[in-house]
């Protein structure tokens, strides 16, 4: 069993931030993992995104052409990836940022509005922590012992009070609806 | 997995060349191997080593020079732009017989090229790398562990050889995390006596030079150096063998290439085409014995690689063009997908070019 997952959005979003938890997330349990990031000129104000894949098998290509799971956090990005994800998939939107609906009906949409969510409970830069824990929760793989553990992992040491904003709001995430 | 670590592809490069007891890097930032240079630049000061960012990748290449010259484990890092630019240097290391780590994570080109992720540096890797007869050892990373444990062993047969050893990675190699251990280094001893460390007024003077105008010495020269290379040819060629047990169509390829090729493999499987894939994890020396073997029971071959079609040419030499050999291939920083390598693959049983 593999997941591929991927992550997009606009620089600045904390999409390699997600990623990076989502692998850590992954590796503590045991599993074979990449992350991959878009980089360069894309970083900043563009576009970004990365690749996680996370399995029971040594990845192959650490490349997600065909996402199981997406998450998107800005238009150009559904509309650039809706198509790629495989049938019976998921695709996590943030609903603040992103007006239109999922066009496919052949995957799970899950509508968060995580850039509103964030603002009115003080963690402002957060949505994409948000949008991770909603996607962790429907995914079922929100177990808050290895959600705490991957995220000290990679909360920076010099701002040890971000671990809690960080699971503020990856707590939202997970109680929304 | 308790001792692995989260690393990128540059980082694990950088640590790995650390515990390998290199004390000394000299670079210049070029996307997309920068973190290679950020990691050193944090690292040294802590271990008492020597980071420097040079004026120019020139000035880089030629303090590499300087360093080994002394005996000491030296590196440097840049991309395919970078790369040309201390050709010149790379040379020099050849014609002075000097040990050196140099790292390039390509990039699409020629020219200034673009930034995403290319294998277009092989002609120059495996065949040279400037002017004057001279080989680099040249390795091929298809993982994160791989970039550390081939830092090592590149280290370890610079030293032993007394020559260049490249690693020849690409942008995603460099970007991507994976779970990574740090090796732990045995601590080995290769003969330095040629180094210039002062000679306490108890000893001859070494002399480190790449400059010879007779041609009789020039020529003893080479011819030795030459000798030293056919060594490594029997000696040190590394591959990886997936799936060739029964394998009827052969792939080649190399780091990120070869980790698609995997992908494809396993789905070429399940429509019952049985291929498999020789992976050279060196480059040079390539691992001819490995291709000329599976000429004998494979009828068809096919190269993926991120470039025009390079390493193709060394296939068709270590087959002695017995077989057709198929070029699968995406270039100016576009990576193939399982899928197109797959229809690559269905393309060969169909035998196109047989």
């Amino acid at each position: 069993m593999t997941t591929r997952f991927l992550i997009a959005g606009f620089g600045g979003q904390g999409i390699l931030f997600a990623g990076k938890f989502l692998v850590n997330k992954g590796m503590m349990e045991g599993k074979q993992v990449t992350w991959l990031p878009s980089y360069g000129p894309e970083m900043r104000g563009g576009t970004a995104n990365c690749s996680v894949v996370i399995g029971d098998e040594p990845v192959s290509s650490p490349i997600v052409d065909h996402p199981d799971v997406l998450m998107v956090m800005n238009l150009p990005s559904l509309d650039k990836y809706e198509d790629a994800v495989n049938p019976g998939g998921w695709i996590f939107v943030d609903s603040t940022l992103i007006e239109r609906k999922v066009r496919r009906q052949d995957v799970h949409a899950v509508y968060v509005p995580a850039t509103r969510m964030a603002g009115e409970n003080g963690v402002t830069t957060l949505a994409n922590m948000i949008l991770s824990g909603a996607m962790l929760a429907r995914l079922g793989q929100y177990e808050p012992e290895n959600v705490e553990a991957a995220l000290k992992k990679v909360v920076s040491v010099k701002h040890p009070e971000m671990y809690d904003f960080n699971r503020k709001a990856l707590e939202m995430g997970r109680n929304f609806e | 997995m308790a001792d692995k670590v989260l690393m990128k592809g540059n980082e694990a490069i950088a640590e790995a060349a650390i515990m390998a007891g290199c004390r000394h890097y000299f670079g210049y930032p070029i996307t997309p191997q920068t973190e290679v240079a950020a990691y050193m630049a944090k690292r040294m000061p802590k271990i008492g080593g020597v980071f420097l960012q040079a004026e120019s990748e020139i000035a880089a290449i030629n303090m590499v020079y300087g360093v080994s010259s002394t005996g000491h484990r030296v590196m440097t890092s840049s991309s395919s732009p970078g790369i040309s630019l201390k050709s010149e240097g790379l040379s020099y290391l050849a014609g002075a017989d000097l040990p050196a780590l140099v790292v390039n994570v390509q990039r699409g080109g020629p020219g200034l090229g673009g930034i995403q992720p290319s294998q277009s540096d092989y002609f120059q890797a495996t065949k040279g790398g400037g002017h004057g007869d001279f080989r680099m050892i040249v390795l091929a990373p298809a993982s994160v562990q791989e970039m550390a444990d081939l830092t090592v062993k590149g280290f370890d047969l610079a030293d032993e050889y007394r020559m260049t050893a490249m690693i020849l990675a690409d942008g995603t190699m460099g970007q991507m995390m994976e779970p990574v251990e740090i090796p732990k280094i045995e601590k080995k001893e290769f003969d330095k006596s040629w180094a210039v460390t002062g000679t306490g007024m108890g000893r001859k003077h070494n002399i480190v030079n790449s400059l010879s105008l007779a041609p009789a010495e020039l020529e003893r020269q080479n011819f030795e150096r030459f000798q030293r290379y056919g060594r490594i040819q029997e000696k040190e060629a590394m591959w990886e063998e997936y799936r060739m047990e029964d394998a009827e169509y052969c792939l080649v390829a190399f780091g990120i290439a070869a980790r698609v090729t995997k992908a494809a493999i396993d789905e070429a499987r399940k429509k019952g085409i049985r291929a498999g894939m020789i992976r050279p994890i060196t480059l040079w020396p390539f691992p001819e014995k490995a291709l000329a073997a599976a000429a004998e029971k494979c009828v068809s071959f096919a190269t993926v690689e991120l470039n025009m079609g390079q390493m193709i040419d060394d296939v068709r030499l270590a087959i002695s063009c017995k077989r057709p050999v198929k070029l699968i291939h995406r270039a100016g920083g576009i990576i193939p997908s399982p899928e197109e390598v797959l229809r690559g693959i269905e393309n060969m049983e169909g035998g196109a070019e047989k």
